[in-house]
């Protein structure tokens, strides 16, 4: 029988040379006249030892990495088939401590399956959930996601299920689900990873979605920053319409449901909800004030369905297991699991899905490993460039929504940028502002004008120009965006500008003369 | 080709696009990306084309090409290069490398070589951020990047 060897072909290890691997790997397998088939799956997520290649043997897989396209020809005469011992092997792969403490639920397959498989993805417990809520009511399938605290997963935490209801309610001649795709927050990647390495979970939460609340028609809006993952989503829904998981008919029975991917052009405000809608339309992605709600006026004035990515890859999961399952992971009135991005300066970065409630502290030091340059860790950022500057002494927060509420911060889209000891919380107060001003809708003052205004004063603090005085007006100022802003934008980027104050008043005390001159 | 009859080659491409796309729901951004992807960038010709498929009046086309990044006025060069300067490649030192590779190319941000041979242009995360800093080189990835490997891109795309 052929023996299987996997090679990611998810963007973080394409972008680290998997490809050529792969090509050297094919070469080195016709030359030696094996019997191999080399199956492109998504990342596991441990992206420090990307590309990681796997093979299948009689005891389980295997893991070597980060291989480089030198080492193939090594590793096939240190018995790689046969998982033989060689410098690079990890071992089995499951043992793998960052993958073994993970609690993988939404990331069940990814990593594990060929993408594009739809054998693969129902031998490996996709599609359960689907064939379940085929046979329920609206109504029942509503309140199965409701009972299972899910709740938003772009960062706003909004329960799931009774953004559901509101549309399941809602009258219209059409209702949409549009999958908001558009994971433009750095140190955010579990969008991608999904779309490339389990695109059809998604694609069964959005018909499971569109089943619950009367819904035909899907919109996967996602940024033109991810041609891979449009590439392989677009794939995905074919090989779905073929097999009648899409189309008139879902699974034989009397539900329509289709979808198309949707692609940005570079705007990061087009994942505040209102404004993606706007340009899916058409137009430019400016906010709309609410209410009313998209739930019902979305896309086209119709009744919508608006869910982050990872919220509608974990239906799925509910629907298969039923809510009771889901909530009994979290803590507090956050339930479930969370697929957190630890990222940046970090030793050992990546995709690590878990219950709520691990603390800050042990994401980036104990899973993560400290900085990657060997420094100490200065200040973590969490939930994208709106989130907040973490120093150490509260790295206690467990993971949680009304906890980080509590400290000042959110858990946004759960990506952990670590920075070292070299970092300039000055500086990046700064640029807080400067992407708030390139990025900025336009159409409230406070996130239009308040962002360059901000940029400005941050350059007067630099420059030692009254910066007592400064360090006022740009609380002030953070007042007036936080409250007068439309949306999370301008809303939101007093976060990190904020955080960055408070916690290392020392990067804002003006540079001594002498030393500024030198 | 002069410019009236580049004008009006233009104009019909845009046409068959349009007439192709306009059955979408939403259809302008779809349009958007077809014309930059046949012409390299958006041209103005197009936007009376586009105006009077979709019963919108050239000024609303106009704003919608310029609120987007990705659409350009002009074509790019050869080779495109976006490096990432979001904050996870920050914190890797993305801001040295940048005006490293700057430097190399003589270049400041959207700006295009004289010889059209490199266009580089910011962007604001690549979903690379666990193998920071991180590009995108005429749509290909590359993650780890260090002051080698920006000399050799450097050189690559002038080559």
């Amino acid at each position: 029988m052929s023996v299987k060897i996997y090679i990611p072909g998810d963007s973080g290890a394409l972008a680290v040379g998997a490809d050529k691997v792969a090509m050297r790997m094919a070469q080195a397998i016709a030359a030696r006249d094996l019997d191999v088939t080399i199956i492109r799956n998504g990342s596991r997520g441990l992206f420090w030892l990307e590309p990681m290649i796997e093979v299948e043997t009689e005891a389980g897989r295997v893991a070597y990495g980060p291989v480089k396209p030198a080492d193939v020809d090594g590793l096939l005469s240190a018995g790689l088939l046969d998982g033989g011992d060689h410098p690079l092997c990890l071992g089995p792969t499951a043992d793998i401590p960052f993958l073994k403490r993970q609690t993988r639920l939404t990331f069940a397959r990814c990593g594990i399956t060929d993408p594009l498989s739809l054998e693969d993805y129902r031998n490996h417990g996709g599609l359960a959930g689907l064939i379940n809520a085929v046979a329920m009511t609206p109504q029942a399938i509503v309140q199965e996601v409701t009972e299972s605290g899910l709740r938003g997963r772009g960062g706003a935490g909004f329960p799931t299920g009774i953004k559901w209801k509101t549309v399941l309610e809602a009258e219209g001649p059409q209702k949409y689900i549009v999958c908001n795709a558009d994971e433009g927050d750095s140190g955010t990647f579990s969008d991608r990873m999904i779309m490339e390495g389990d695109p059809f979970v998604l694609i069964e939460g959005m018909v499971i979605a569109g089943l619950a609340v009367g819904a035909t028609k899907g919109y996967v809006y996602t940024r033109s920053e991810y041609p891979h993952a449009i590439r392989m989503m677009t794939r995905a829904i074919e090989i779905a319409r073929k097999n009648n998981i899409l189309g008139p008919s879902v699974l034989g029975s009397l539900h329509a449901f289709d979808m198309e991917v949707r692609e940005g052009a570079g705007a990061y405000v087009c994942g505040e909800e209102t404004a993606l809608l706007e340009s899916l339309e058409g137009r430019r992605g400016v906010v709309r004030a609410k209410p009313p709600l998209p739930a019902h006026k979305g896309f086209l004035g119709r009744p919508t369905v608006v869910n982050n990515l990872i919220s509608l890859a974990t239906v799925p999961v509910i629907l298969d297991k039923g809510g009771a399952y889901y909530r009994d992971f979290g803590m507090g009135r956050s339930r479930g699991t969370i697929p957190v991005q630890i990222t940046g300066n970090v030793r050992y970065g990546g995709l690590f899905e878990a219950a709520f409630g691990m603390t800050l502290g042990e994401l980036v030091d104990d899973i993560g490993g400290g900085t990657a340059t060997g420094r100490p860790v200065k200040a973590v950022q969490v939930g994208g460039p709106l989130g907040a500057y973490f120093p150490r002494e509260l790295f206690d927060t467990p993971f949680d929504y009304e906890a980080f509420t509590a400290k000042g911060g959110l858990v946004g889209h759960a990506g952990i940028v670590v920075f070292d000891d070299t970092a300039d919380m000055l500086k990046q107060a700064r640029f807080a502002f400067e992407f708030c001003a390139i990025e900025s809708c336009g159409k409230c003052t406070p996130c239009r004008i308040g962002s360059t205004r901000g940029v400005e004063v941050i350059d007067r603090i630099a420059a030692g120009i009254e910066p007592e005085k400064q360090k006022d007006l740009v609380a002030d100022l953070c007042n007036t965006m936080k409250f007068g802003s439309l949306c999370a934008l301008g809303g939101f980027t007093p976060y990190p500008v904020m955080s960055a104050l408070t916690h290392f008043p020392e990067d804002f005390r003006p540079v001594p003369m002498s030393q500024a001159a030198e | 080709m002069d410019s009236r009859h580049l004008d009006a080659d233009i104009a019909s491409r845009t046409e068959a696009i349009v007439g192709r796309l306009k059955p979408l729901e939403g259809p302008l951004l779809p349009i958007l990306h077809d014309i930059q992807a046949e012409f390299g960038y958006v041209p103005q010709a197009s936007l009376p084309v586009i105006a009077q498929g979709l019963n919108l009046s050239r000024a609303e086309v106009h704003g919608v090409v310029s609120f987007y990044h990705d659409y350009r006025e002009t074509p790019a060069g050869r080779h495109v290069i976006k490096l990432c300067r979001a904050e996870a490649c920050q914190s890797m030192g993305a801001n040295e490398l940048a005006d490293r590779l700057l430097g190399l190319l003589g270049l400041d941000w959207h700006e295009t070589s004289s010889d059209g041979a490199v266009t580089i242009e910011p962007v604001y995360c690549l979903g690379l951020c666990a193998c920071a800093p991180a590009a995108m080189v005429d749509g290909e990835v590359i993650g780890r990047l260090d002051a080698d490997a920006v000399q050799d891109l450097a050189m690559a795309v002038r080559a």
